[in-house]
């Protein structure tokens, strides 16, 4: 169930290439880190020479060979699962619970469990080159003092302590994957070739895979020495071997502080760890690049490719970011192309590309406007019997005035674009409404291994989730989900929002709620920004329908020939005024406005948390890039008396 | 190509030069200098910073630690408090001087590594040697201002739209100052010290950013509110590891990227301020970033290094060309308001030179336009020799005058640091013209300079003297390449009435149209003035002024 053909032709043609682009690169860029990783294993200070000749002539036998191969399926493996679970929009667990949640997920299950083997299959491999006593699982050895006892195997416990780390190291990966976002790919406002990318993050990702490891060794340690006897007996049991009594356990603190295992442990870590952040790099880098979408198409079978068609399409995101991205980057850099936009249709004389461009930008902004007020409606009427059906009353004069403006651009259409993140399997569910932004224990609906059925039986799950069960009273009702959720979904999606409170539930009669239910809200509280930061997960798209509206209509004042501009101009001021004075009251509200902690260590993009402030600044520039070029001639411009006082303050720098 | 011999004579001494009008620089007495300047709206304010107003600081921060007793740390207290002030060095350095209470072997080892590391550090030094400069006298060398360190006002910057300005003084404050507004808010900050720029972020109105010793700031300066003292928390702080001390900053024309510039650090930082975040454009050779200038296209970023080399980065996807110099590094550089010219003087040479960026590949080689090499003049004074080195350039915004600060030789007295004014022509082909000197008081020499971002009848250039006074030199002419609206792109003559003889002597052409504009520009004037400035502004403001000491906290 593909949902567009023309969001097919982008997946097929341009991202899996650039993925693949992107694994070729990282599987060529293993043969040099292995070397460099031989080298760094082995090496000794007393005998460089010998070292290198030793390095040298290991690289050439065929284990090397054979574990080469093996680490390049890895590789391959790890950018596939890379494109299977990017997304361009985070998925922003607003408390506690949730993330507990996606932790816990069937999805999530897998791809751990994949981190896992894959971890134990890079461990082999660098036990292998290790070689000396890491190289097998199993040694001859004679069991017992006397000279009596017949020769049997033995467990090298040196060989089981790497594979075990290998294997700790990606679950932990993986793990912490999901709590930083590690998935999220975020798109860069300086544009840089490839390579001076890759050169300039080479750096980061090798000091930032050398302290994962470290961490990631330091607690393997204290796990295996509480635990290790169990995998070790298990280990023992299933392959027939036995534990030589004459060796000093390992999992023992004199075993364990042996410094040489200590810095194998980490440098095969480091090395894990580098390979894949490497490929996940090199990812991102790929799948973000411009793309430059033809504005117009002389040929109509080409017409599905041009950016008029390809900015309206809703699936996959990253064609749509993509798009958008190259609107604003048309409109700063490119004359021809914005001369293009601003063409006329040749029979007929219609500005279609303008109005296409002009028009998915506004309902991009309108939607995000309409989203603040809903947000900050609930916020305000927080714990206050006011229903939030009658949504005629809580309608300000700002707000009609905002719909008259942009009701010709809104289009009939739910305006629900950016919620389902774009993996390429993700286009299976493109029609639920349901986001992986809100309830705590649903399942995320979007995973691939979720099938059609238990999707339907999921779906209603939103309401009867254990906390919709234990919590009954109407207090509590009204407000928990409300105040730090993102429960706008379905508000967005062109329904008038629902009280909550008349959710049918199962079970009405009401009673105290439990202890249980109290802990639960309490954790479900926790994380007051992370709504905030939910609410702009996707804003970069709407930054760069500010940039690419605000340049086109500065271009205008000289390029426009037909004037195809000022039509739209009035709209275009009231959409941005309206979505000032909203972006202007959530800022006002607690935590929105105070900064995120910043967390320069991982390879987790933190960028998303700091959109909302640059969404802000986004705003305000593309405001008086507009008052700029104008100037007075604004004046002339149609609009309501509210909206020229708002824009006076502009003309006078004073906002 | 255009050289000094071309202008007319400096003034005698005592006389200011007060404007530009029909094409000649007029200049009066100090005495009349205010009156004269007040008649024009808005730039009514010569600010005055006496240096005896300014409360500085008595010592640094570090050398507070004498004022204490001394009393003795364990080795490991020590040692650790070692670590987080000096790092490394710091560390070794204190094992090896309490070689007392350490074992020997560890502090002659680490001895040892002090010495490969002193002998490193100077290998690399001698690389570059202005790595071996403290953060003060690389700040003083590289800075666009003339003798930074003893100079009153540290940085200037007119607000590109609105008609404001902020300036940084030597006591680390910085005060911005609106003739609209009663309101002078003066910004002070923990990390403010050593300021050695600051520039107005375009397209917002109250973003300024400013770059100081260990960091950058921008300060969000609401312009509605009525605070003086806005407190560090409108400052955002942009710090990056080893990026220290900063030296230059330019925003982009389009206001949304900031790019910094350290001479201790090979990469150029663009910011994304709202984010926080920065991308480092790496690139070794140079051994640093000195000054920054974004053509105002935004196409086109110069960068120069400390040595003898510069690079005009392309925007659009960061690339940059490298451009060698022969004789020294350059010391500044302009670009002309379309972005297609780059005007750049080089250390060590009195010439400068221009490059055009086109639709062609580029460039290949600098053409020289202008040789400032010293000339004597003959006034009642006596001789006095003018050029020499070049220390900063700069182009008004509708590309017509090009004021350029020389350097001059501060212990001769027949060879003050001065400032030339070009005329600029770009058609038929791109050529400098003499103007004319700009010169203030006796005794004052010119620090700094900067052209009002839009002032309606020509250009207006600011000029920071020596003395801690700020003038604006208004040049009336109209401008060939911008369009007019209306009557309000018409220069007008500041008190023309005054000057009859003047315009008795020019020729037909002048006097025709100073005839029309006379009429035009008198009455146009008089509605303007008495409409838009209320006379009380400029009592006001002078009133400011006299409060305008450093409070005590």
């Amino acid at each position: 169930m593909f949902s567009t053909e023309q969001s097919c032709w982008f997946i097929r043609k341009v991202v899996c290439w650039r993925a693949v682009a992107s694994i070729a690169w990282a599987v060529l860029l293993l043969l040099p880190i292995t070397a460099v990783f031989v080298i760094l294993s082995r090496f000794s200070l007393l005998h460089p020479i010998q070292t290198f000749s030793e390095c040298l002539s290991f690289l050439t036998c065929a284990s090397a060979i054979f574990s080469l191969i093996l680490m390049c399926g890895v590789i391959i493996m790890v950018g596939f699962l890379n494109l299977e679970y990017y997304t361009v929009i985070p998925t922003i667990a607003c408390s506690k619970i949730a993330l507990l949640g996606q932790l816990l997920h069937p999805r999530q299950f897998v791809n751990s469990l994949a981190h896992c083997i894959m971890g134990i299959i890079v461990a082999w491999c660098c036990a292998v080159t290790l070689g000396g006593r890491y190289e097998t699982i199993g040694y001859p050895c004679t069991q017992g003092d006397g000279t009596d006892s017949s020769p049997q195997m033995c467990l090298n416990e040196y060989h089981l302590i790497l594979l075990l780390a290998g294997a700790f190291v990606g679950f932990s990966h993986s793990l912490l994957a999901v709590i930083s976002n590690i998935n999220y790919v975020s798109f860069h406002t300086v544009q840089q070739y490839k390579y001076l990318r890759f050169k300039g993050s080479l750096p980061f990702v090798v000091k930032c895979s050398a302290a994962q490891a470290l961490y990631s060794v330091r607690n393997y340690i204290v796990v295996y020495f509480f635990l290790g006897y169990i995998p070790k007996a298990w280990i023992c049991k299933t392959l027939n071997l036995h534990l030589n009594s004459s060796v000093h356990p390992l999992d023992s603190i004199a075993g364990l502080l042996d410094l040489s295992l200590l810095y194998h442990q980490w440098i095969s870590a480091s090395f894990l760890l580098f390979t894949w952040n490497i490929t996940l790099l090199l990812f991102r880098i790929f799948v973000t690049e411009v793309y430059s979408f033809p504005v117009q198409s002389s040929f109509t079978e080409d017409a599905h490719q041009c950016l008029p068609k390809v900015l309206t399409d809703k699936q996959p995101m990253i064609l749509k970011f993509l798009a958008l991205q190259d609107v604003a980057l048309l409109s700063q850099h490119s004359p021809s192309r914005r001369c293009e936009v601003f063409s006329l249709s040749q029979p007929g004389g219609h500005p279609h590309n303008w109005n296409a461009i002009s028009k998915e930008c506004l309902s991009l902004l309108a939607d995000l406007t309409q989203r603040l007020v809903a947000y900050h409606d609930t916020v305000a009427t927080n714990g206050r019997a006011k229903s939030l059906s009658t949504g005629s009353e809580r309608k300000t004069s700002s707000e009609t005035s905002f719909t008259s403006a942009t009701e010709d651009l809104m289009s009939p259409r739910p305006t629900l674009l950016l919620r389902t993140p774009a993996s390429v399997f993700a286009r299976f569910v493109v029609g639920t409404p349901h986001s992986p932004l809100t309830a705590p224990f649903t399942p995320d609906l979007d995973s691939p291994f979720a099938s059609p059925a238990l999707r339907r039986l999921t779906a209603p799950l939103d309401q009867c989730s254990p906390w919709f069960g234990t919590v009954q009273s109407p207090h509590i009702m009204r407000r928990a989900p409300k105040l730090w959720s993102t429960s706008t979904d379905s508000q967005v999606n062109g329904s008038p929002p629902a009280s909550p409170a008349s959710v049918p539930s199962p079970k009405q009669e009401p009673f105290k709620p439990s202890r249980l239910a109290l802990f639960l809200r309490n954790r479900k509280e926790q994380l007051p920004e992370a709504s905030s930061q939910a609410l702009f997960a996707d804003s970069q798209a709407h930054i760069w329908a500010l940039e690419g509206l605000s340049y086109l209509v500065q271009a205008s004042f000289s390029e426009d020939q037909f004037g195809v501009i000022q039509t739209t101009l009035p709209s275009i001021l009231g959409c941005m005024l309206i979505l000032q004075e909203a972006v202007d009251r959530h800022f006002k509200l607690p935590h929105a406005s105070s900064k995120p902690v910043r967390s320069a260590s991982g390879m987790g993009d933190s960028t998303y948390k700091t959109l909302r402030f640059a969404l802000r600044a986004t705003l305000k520039t593309a405001i008086y890039r507009i008052t700029t070029t104008f100037g007075n001639h604004l004046n002339a411009v149609q609009m309501s008396a509210e909206h020229r006082k708002r824009l006076q303050q502009f003309l006078e720098y004073k906002e | 190509m255009c050289s000094l011999a071309l202008f007319p004579a400096p003034l005698a001494c005592g006389q200011t030069t007060l404007c530009e009008s029909n094409n000649e620089l007029l200049s009066g007495t100090a005495t009349d200098h205010r009156l004269k300047q007040s008649t024009h709206i808005n730039y009514s304010v010569v600010l005055y910073f006496p240096r005896e107003s300014l409360k500085l600081h008595c010592r640094t921060e570090s050398s507070s630690k004498a004022a204490f007793l001394d009393h003795s740390e364990t080795l490991w207290m020590r040692s650790a408090a070692a670590w987080r002030d000096g790092g490394l060095t710091g560390l070794l350095n204190e094992i090896t001087n309490s070689n007392t209470e350490v074992p020997k072997w560890l502090s002659v080892s680490s001895g040892f590594t002090l010495a490969l590391l002193r002998w490193f550090s100077s290998f690399h030094g001698s690389l570059f040697p202005h790595l071996t400069m403290s953060s003060e006298n690389m700040l003083a060398e590289f800075s666009q201002v003339l003798n930074w360190s003893d100079c009153v006002v540290r940085a200037f910057a007119w607000h590109p739209h609105a008609d404001k300005f902020a300036v940084a003084l030597l006591d680390d404050s910085i005060k911005i100052y609106n003739p609209k507004s009663a309101t002078t808010p003066t910004l002070k900050h923990r990390l403010q010290r050593s300021v050695a720029a600051v520039q107005w972020k375009p397209m917002c109105a109250s973003a300024l950013a400013v770059a100081c010793q260990n960091c950058l700031l921008v300060w969000h300066v609401d312009p509605c509110s009525l605070s003086t003292r806005p407190s560090s928390g409108c400052a955002q702080v942009l710090s990056n590891p080893g990026h220290s001390p900063v030296t230059s900053i330019a925003w982009s024309p389009s206001g949304s990227l900031l790019v910094s510039a350290s001479p201790m650090d090979t990469a150029m930082m663009v910011w994304d301020v709202a984010s926080e975040s920065c991308v480092p454009l790496q690139r070794v050779g140079g051994g640093g970033v000195t000054f920054l200038s974004w053509s105002p296209d935004s196409s086109h970023v110069l960068a120069s290094t400390p040595s003898a080399l510069f690079r005009v980065w392309e925007t659009r996807t960061w690339t940059c060309e490298r451009w060698p110099c022969v004789k020294g590094r350059c010391q500044s550089g302009c670009w002309s308001p379309d972005g297609s010219r780059l005007l750049f003087t080089v250390q060590g040479e009195m010439v400068i030179y221009v490059l055009t960026f086109g639709d062609t590949p580029g460039p290949q080689a600098a053409a020289v336009v202008a040789d400032l090499s010293e000339t004597t003049f003959n006034t009642a004074d006596g001789d006095i020799i003018v050029g020499g080195e070049i220390h900063s350039l700069s182009w008004d915004p509708t590309g017509e005058r090009l004021a350029v600060l020389l350097e001059g030789d501060p212990q001769a007295a027949d060879r003050p640091a001065i400032i030339a004014v070009f005329k600029t022509r770009t058609n038929p082909i791109f050529e400098l013209l003499p103007c004319g000197f700009v010169q203030g008081e006796p005794g004052a020499e010119p620090r700094m300079m900067q052209f009002h971002p839009n002032f309606q009848h020509g250009a207006l250039l600011t000029v920071c003297w020596s003395s801690g006074r700020i003038t604006h030199v208004p040049f009336y002419f109209l401008g060939a390449g911008v369009p007019h609206f209306g009557l309000s792109g018409s220069p007008s003559l500041p008190r023309p009435q005054e000057r009859p003889a003047d315009f008795a002597n020019q020729s037909l052409f002048t006097e025709l149209i100073s005839l029309l504009l006379f009429f035009f520009t008198a009455f146009f004037f008089y509605i303007t003035n008495n409409a838009t400035l209320p006379p009380t502004v400029r009592s006001r403001s002078l009133k400011l002024l006299s409060n305008s000491k450093p409070t005590d906290f």
